[in-house]
């Protein structure tokens, strides 16, 4: 049984500039209804209808859990990746009808933490800000670190600070300042649960020094969208429903199936949630792994893949779809 | 219009009964004449009209006794209903969805009315009418969870989702077949399950476990489990078994017909909004043999059913004892001849 979300009928309500890389986009529903209450941390899932493609990109819900007259979403344009950020940036205007999933939360708060300790890279901010004001409403406790490029690419940064106040601190690259990551894992209190979302280097040095650290690898949680990637065009045989299709260079391998008509489920479209997951019949060649949901042993074994965001490079490839 | 509710015990005096509109909606169990686990799961959407199933969260003729028989439980064990310090917010969830549901099917025994945080709940046939601010646990005579489920018919327990597992943080649970959420409360999906006898082999509670923790927002699932029950006796805990334990003891051929009774529970399964918990209702429906077998089809299903049980799931099930004597007595009504596919009486 196929498990997809349901599927959201809305009208951009609202598109803001936030900065030099990043614009902020306002969803409302279109028969005027209140869209479905989240939990902070949940993403939706954006079809973007491209010309003769469709994109299907999951970006984090930005706004208050308890305000659901709109969803916002926070967009970094990306120059050199698939196309879907940059669709947004010069396609998507006011009073634009579109489509969003419902939300789905794979980054959820721990609510028996003590303590909240937010660590954010860049737009990993933008779960957060559901987080923090979520937080906020029922009196939790939270802190937030925050490191950015510069000032003026410091994403909500001034929004943050004047809610918040001394609990969130800031770390401007341009100006040298770091995370002194050793000695705020050390000084933390009993109960304190670690969050972190931003590039993938800097979730794995948090990961790595929580560990060194003592740190419970319950206590640790993170974000971690894998982009798909772009790659060399291969050919798939897709055994089930008897096709063989052609994954172009931009294209993920869960887009191209989707094209030929066969719908794997699907959630964060982003190599975590696990449900896209599928049998490798037979193959010919080198897989180019970059999900986080399969162990290295199953990607040493060759018998499955996560069509979301990883390739194939060789021969044949035959899939159990 | 509206249900009339009946006045009737699930203890003591037994004087539960099905009306004839009530035995033909009955949730029978089984599609086929043999039973084995499955992961039986499917959408939970409307079903069809006079089924169980014609709104999500069932309103019956047994509610208010139902209700009534719950604060008794409640008054002798309070531990029967408990809920861990970081599930208020899922006991808010739980609160909103049941409220919407039961208003949303039976607007003329419930009604909610919202004002902002500000929300008015009319519950009729309990004779309930409170306002109260959503969110502040003051304004209710109970906790979220606490308040509402003494209103809703079936037990539930809130599941707490985190390091890809479910916890059992938190429950209102007076109408078990035989498990204790005392015993339960703090438990993982695996811990919890660890009794059930060749599920684990299979491998099913792990394909289970992915599955809910991908339940999504505005997507439900159900299953149906069943089990027997000796009486209709809604509380076969384990608190109590000193209870109900000896009444499977006291069936004989001659009682089969009022004593033995198909017990189904009909579980949901729900992502919760605020606190991305699972709400998980496990509604039981009682049917004595007397009522299941003026069903033809019913009648030679069970016998077949049963008498083929493979027998570590009848000793799960508590039924050894008097399978014999019932397979005996449900034989006279089975006569050999084919029965229709699906669950449906003919």
């Amino acid at each position: 049984m196929s498990i997809g979300t349901t599927k959201l009928d809305v009208v951009v309500s609202d598109v803001v500039p936030v900065n030099d890389l990043v614009t902020r986009f306002h969803f409302r529903r279109r028969d005027g209804e209140l869209l479905p209450i989240f939990s902070g941390g949940a993403h939706v899932v954006v079809e973007m209808r491209d010309g003769e493609r469709t994109r299907l990109n999951p970006y984090s819900l930005m706004g208050s859990p308890l305000d659901t007259r709109e969803y916002t979403i926070s967009v970094r344009r990306d120059d050199v990746g698939r196309g879907g950020s940059l669709f947004m940036h010069r396609h998507v205007r006011p009073g634009m009808e579109m489509v969003v999933s419902y939300p789905v939360n794979l980054f959820s708060l721990d609510l028996r933490a003590r303590k909240h300790l937010m660590l954010a890279g860049g737009i990993g901010i933008t779960p957060f800000m559901a987080q923090t004001a979520q937080l906020a409403a029922e009196g939790g406790n939270f802190e937030l670190h925050y490191t950015c490029r510069t000032a003026s690419l410091g994403t909500y940064a001034d929004v943050l600070r004047e809610r918040y106040g001394r609990r969130i601190r800031l770390y401007h690259d341009d100006r040298e300042e770091r995370i002194e990551l050793d000695r705020l894992l050390s000084t933390q209190p009993l109960g304190t649960h670690l969050y972190v979302c931003g590039p993938a280097g800097m979730i794995n040095w948090v990961r790595d020094r929580a560990a060194s650290l003592g740190w419970p690898t319950e206590t640790v949680h993170f974000e971690h969208f894998a982009a798909p990637q772009p790659g060399l065009p291969f050919d798939v045989t897709l055994a089930v429903s008897a096709k063989t299709i052609r994954v172009d260079e931009q294209q993920s391998l869960l887009e191209a199936i989707e094209a030929a008509g066969v719908d794997p489920p699907y959630l964060c479209r982003g190599g975590v949630c696990g449900q896209c997951e599928t049998n490798v019949i037979s193959s010919d060649g080198r897989f180019i792994h970059n999900d986080h949901w399969l162990s290295e042993e199953e990607h040493r074994s060759g018998k499955k893949i996560m069509p979301c965001v990883s390739r194939f490079e060789g021969r044949s490839l035959v899939l159990e779809r | 219009m509206g249900i009339t509710f009946r006045k009737e015990t699930f203890r003591d005096d037994f004087t539960f009964r099905n009306s004839p509109e009530h035995i033909r909606r009955f949730p029978f169990p089984f599609h086929e004449d043999a039973y084995m686990y499955a992961v039986n799961i499917e959408p939970h959407v409307v079903g069809s009209r006079g089924s169980v199933l014609e709104n999500l969260i069932d309103v019956d003729e047994h509610y208010v006794a139902e209700m009534q028989d719950r604060a008794l439980v409640l008054a002798e064990d309070p531990l029967r209903c408990q809920s861990l310090p970081h599930m208020t917010l899922a006991g808010w969830d739980l609160l909103e969805l049941l409220m919407e549901q039961q208003a949303l099917g039976y607007p003329e025994h419930f009604t909610l009315t919202r004002d902002g945080d500000r929300w008015r709940w009319i519950n009729r046939p309990l004779g309930i009418d409170d306002t109260f601010t959503f969110g502040d646990t003051s304004t209710l005579p109970y906790g979220p969870m606490e308040y509402i489920t003494r209103q809703s018919q079936g037990d539930f327990c809130i599941l707490d989702q985190r390091d890809g597992n479910l916890w059992m943080d938190a429950g209102m649970v007076t109408t078990q077949a035989d498990w204790s959420l005392d015993f339960d409360i703090g438990m993982n999906f695996f811990e919890w399950h660890a009794p059930v006898p060749l599920a684990h082999e299979k491998g099913i509670f792990v394909r289970a476990l992915k599955f809910l923790t991908n339940i999504q927002q505005g997507k439900p699932a159900r299953r149906l489990n069943w089990t027997m029950t000796i009486n209709p006796r809604l509380d076969t805990s384990p608190e109590n078994y000193h209870k109900w334990g000896p009444d499977r003891a006291t069936v004989t051929p001659e009682n089969v017909g009022d004593k033995v009774h198909l017990r189904v529970e009909l579980q949901s399964f729900w992502r919760l909004p605020r606190s991305n918990g699972i709400v998980f209702p496990i509604r039981c429906y009682l049917i004595k043999m007397d009522e299941l077998v003026t069903q033809p089809k019913w009648a030679r299903r069970l016998h077949r059913v049963i008498r083929d049980l493979p027998d570590e799931l009848a000793n799960y099930k508590g039924l050894t004892r008097y399978r014999p004597a019932l397979v005996e007595w449900l034989s006279k009504l089975d006569d050999g001849s084919a029965t229709s596919p699906g669950f449906g009486p003919d």
